[in-house]
């Protein structure tokens, strides 16, 4: 379950140590954008080692590493890939090349650490025009892509508009890409709300995501965790109004009737898939604590 | 052996960081650690260990070491430490 997401900056030990206590369901830990370049080596070494001493609990581990267009993407990938974090996510991939590109290198590391084979999954991240675009090739690449994942910010600037709360200006590429990944089969996450102060704002922004498809959103403030994984969460009603789905399907299982039907609606596969879903969701939730958990 | 070549720094002086700064020491003498620490009498011998731990990673036997610690966790102290040796003992 990866509803929130939440970026912390490689080189600052207060906030990765706290990393997993902030509430979110997964961290990633920042070697690009949030690191000067001159500490890409210290932001490095840091991230590594708070990888293989510090104990994230049920917090996922995800590395955003440098863009490919860098000299420092594969010693991030040399660095890490040993300590087995959750995820690995590059940066601007802008076409499946990208994504072959790092799959190579990947797979001639695993051989060296003898991990096995696509050990090492991907959440690409895309953020161009290009990228976009290219968003079901990029999925589709390779069984390492687990994930796909916008960034707004890079993205407008590439497109020549202006970030606004509202985001009508990413409105296309949000849709562009759930259904590029939903279409591979792989999930989907949207950008993080960049204005820390506004408490309604990210709500907004989190249940527009939420109805487009998406599985979760990113986040740069603890501030905004709460109520990503609370929009992200099925609700009391939502949960209970799948297991009455599942119940009238046993039923007519069992009484060997095809058609089935709730409260006048008629229940279908798509339906009965979205009741598994939440159903699965809601499970989850109670392992961590019910639905409430943030 | 190891060899520091030039001055170098690394980390912060934030909270839950630590401040190395690493020199090249004198011929004849061996490792000169100076610490400073918000918790120097619960831990500084502690510090000092895991320090001398990973100078001796690197097989550095002499250098001036002067350590800021701001309470950063054992891992945070390594990580820093072996960022200023890496970065002292690069040739230019």
């Amino acid at each position: 379950m990866r509803r929130s997401m939440l970026f912390l900056p490689g080189n600052t030990p207060n906030m990765i140590i706290h990393g997993d206590s902030l509430g979110a369901d997964a961290i990633i830990l920042d070697l690009e954008d949030a690191v000067a370049p001159d500490e890409k080596d210290a932001a490095r070494i840091l991230v590594r080692n708070a990888l293989q001493y510090q104990d994230f609990g049920r917090c996922e581990t995800i590395v955003r590493i440098n863009g490919l267009d860098t000299s420092e993407w594969q010693l991030d990938l040399q660095t890490l890939c040993p300590l087995q974090p959750d995820f690995i996510m590059p940066p601007k991939v802008g076409s499946a090349e990208d994504i072959l590109k790092i799959d190579h290198y990947l797979s001639q590391l695993e051989t060296q650490l003898h991990l096995p084979p696509n050990a090492v999954g991907l959440i690409a991240l895309l953020e161009t025009a290009l990228g976009i675009e290219n968003a079901f090739a990029i999925a589709s690449a390779s069984s390492r892509v687990k994930a796909l994942f916008l960034g707004g910010e890079d993205l407008t600037a590439d497109l020549h508009c202006q970030r606004t709360a509202k985001g009508e200006e990413i409105r296309y590429a949000r849709s562009r890409l759930v259904c590029a990944a939903r279409a591979a089969g792989i999930d989907a996450y949207d950008t993080p709300f960049t204005d820390v102060n506004d408490d309604e704002g990210i709500w907004e922004d989190a249940q527009f995501a939420r109805s487009l498809g998406f599985t979760g959103k990113a986040a740069i403030s603890p501030r905004h965790v709460k109520a990503i994984n609370q929009v992200f969460s099925p609700s009391e009603k939502e949960i209970a109004y799948a297991y009455e789905i599942m119940e009238v399907i046993q039923a007519a299982k069992e009484q060997g009737r095809g058609a089935v039907s709730l409260r006048g609606k008629m229940i279908d596969a798509p339906i009965v898939e979205r009741a598994k879903q939440t159903i699965a969701m809601a499970q989850a939730l109670q392992e961590i604590g019910g639905s409430n958990y943030v | 052996m190891g060899q520091i070549v030039k001055k170098a720094t690394a980390g912060t002086m934030e909270s839950s960081d630590a401040y190395i700064e690493i020199s090249p020491g004198e011929e004849g003498e061996g490792l000169d650690i100076q610490l400073e620490s918000v918790v120097y009498h619960q831990f500084g011998q502690a510090i000092r260990k895991v320090a001398e731990e990973v100078l001796q990673e690197f097989s550095i036997e002499r250098a001036k070491v002067r350590i800021v610690d701001r309470g950063a966790l054992d891992c945070v102290l390594r990580a820093r430490m072996e960022t200023a040796i890496r970065r002292g003992i690069e040739e230019e």
